[in-house]
């Protein structure tokens, strides 16, 4: 009977499809939740910084906030602009959602907990991270509205320009730990905290995260969506739930960025101490953990820089990260090779 | 030497990690914010919110409908209409506030030569709809009997300055 149920999951394709299906529910809801907090550790966080105490009536220390602030989503109307293109106008919000849930199909959990192990798990990240700017392009454009069409257009730059560098970083990465494949990577990088990337590769751990910063459209760089220039940017013509898929998509992204930034430098769900009663301690939490610091930072950021002016931010990008990743791709490189550090095939 | 300067300050980041140290910091300071539908903050005695209409110890009403409120009010929120009533006595039959109107000046109890018409210490009068602001004499004169201990102690506690 057992036998036949687990040869019924791992050989049938129905078996198999409802094993995926059971996986993504798993990955999904954690992860909605982790966005909803997000959001509540966001505001508690910079109402700290700023002496203010932040969400605090609804439930316990306001803890229901994020839940009540969803049901509003939900229950309130959704309005399309009659000069919108109605079609995109509805396609856009969910490309975003999409490709900031589908990322997480190659993020390895813990030690083989992975729904899809591929062998370009970063390649396959980085084409998914960019297909994320055709959501924000098509919902300026479809908004027809200057506010959104010209946060969009920022937007797109923006990510554009990042992505660059974020691909060196990866390239870096990549080249130390001799595989593309993210749980590859992370054993490459087991032993003490120091043998994590982030203190080898330091330089290229603070581009990553601030050009992880660009990317999701955060302080200092949410030109996008300035307030104060353009309403709220591409999302300007939002409303209800096509609004709240634009904000889960975005948080989702942040999570994301995360979670690569802890596999790629932060040593994914190993323990910083390989020793006994740290490694008790499951893979999982590890990585939650790590997680919810680089989180921190994200929302520590928001609390403490003012916005960048485009130009800047533009200088930034290509100015500056573009040829120190760059060099440090090439420095890496000859290290690795004239060191001897190369990693070894297959291993 | 002030070159080398420059260039470690900005490649090492200095500016924005004491920044990012202030802000640390920042967030385990007390918090300055009122605790508000819990807590409030002090209201002098002159705080001008809520409308109310007084009586007389007895229960009379304060308001011999000399209109001076509704001549003086800026906004034109007061409508005011009078008739002697029964006893010969002149009172008023109507006394609506618009609160929608009512920019809170104050004037009304400036000029009310028999202090009927005060602003109250209340300031959590708000409303599910618009017509729920427009107050009627019932209304105002249940704001008077509700906060009638507050607004004496008020006026005692001004009177000294007036």
């Amino acid at each position: 009977m057992v036998a036949d149920l687990l040869h019924f999951f791992t050989t049938h394709w129905l078996g198999q499809g409802i094993v995926i299906f059971a996986e993504c529910l798993l990955v999904t809801g954690p992860l909605l939740l982790a966005v909803a907090y997000m959001t509540y550790v966001d505001r508690k966080v910079w109402a700290s910084i700023q002496l203010r105490r932040g969400p605090n009536v609804v439930g316990p220390f306001g803890l229901l906030q994020p839940m009540a602030d969803g049901l509003k989503l939900v229950l309130k109307e959704t309005i399309i602009p009659s000069s919108a293109n109605g079609i995109l106008f509805v396609i856009a919000p969910m490309i975003t959602f999409m490709t900031a849930l589908v990322a997480w199909a190659v993020v390895p959990f813990g030690d083989g907990m992975v729904i899809a192990d591929i062998n370009v798990g970063i390649l396959y990240l980085f084409a998914i991270s960019s297909l994320g700017v055709y959501g924000i392009i098509i919902a300026g454009w479809a908004s027809n509205s200057k506010y959104a069409f010209l946060g969009a257009l920022r937007s797109a730059a923006q990510m554009v320009s990042y992505e660059v560098s974020i691909g060196f970083v990866l390239i870096t990465v990549l080249l130390c730990a001799g595989s593309l494949n993210l749980s590859k990577v992370v054993l490459a990088q087991s032993g003490w905290f120091w043998n994590w990337y982030w203190l080898p590769l330091l330089p290229m751990f603070v581009i990553f995260f601030v050009s992880a910063l660009a990317e999701t459209n955060r302080t200092p760089f949410d030109l996008p969506m300035s307030e104060a220039e353009l309403v709220a940017g591409f999302h300007t013509e939002y409303s209800a739930m096509t609004f709240g898929l634009f904000f889960l998509g975005e948080y989702a992204n942040m999570i994301l960025l995360s979670a690569l930034g802890a596999i790629l430098f932060l040593g994914g769900w190993m323990s910083p101490i390989p020793l006994e009663p740290f490694t008790w301690v499951p893979g999982l939490v590890w990585f939650a953990l790590k997680i919810a610091f680089l989180l921190f930072i994200f929302s520590w950021t928001k609390g403490t820089l003012p916005r960048y002016r485009y130009d800047q931010l533009m200088r930034l990008g290509w100015k500056v990260f573009l040829p120190v990743s760059l060099f440090w791709v090439v420095a890496t490189a000859a290290v690795l090779q004239f060191g001897g550090f190369l990693p070894v095939p297959g291993k | 030497m002030a070159a080398l300067d420059r260039a470690a300050r900005s490649f090492l980041l200095t500016e924005l990690v004491m920044g990012f140290a202030l802000t640390f910091k920042y967030m385990f300071k007390a918090k300055v914010t009122v605790n508000y539908p819990y807590e409030k903050g002090p209201l002098g005695p002159r705080f001008r919110g809520e409308h109310a209409l007084r009586r007389y110890p007895n229960g009379e009403e304060r308001c011999i409908a000399c209109k001076l409120c509704e001549a003086i009010c800026p906004a034109q929120a007061i409508t005011i209409e009078a008739e002697p009533r029964d006893d010969g006595s002149r009172r008023t039959t109507r006394y609506d506030i618009d609160m929608t109107k009512c920019i809170y000046c104050g004037f009304c109890q400036e000029a009310c030569p028999v202090d009927a018409i005060v602003e109250g210490p209340n300031f959590e009068f708000s409303t599910e709809t618009r017509e729920e602001l427009m107050y009627d004499k019932n209304k105002l004169l249940a704001n008077g009997d509700r906060w009638e201990g507050e607004i004496a102690a008020n006026l005692q506690a001004d009177s000294a300055y007036r």
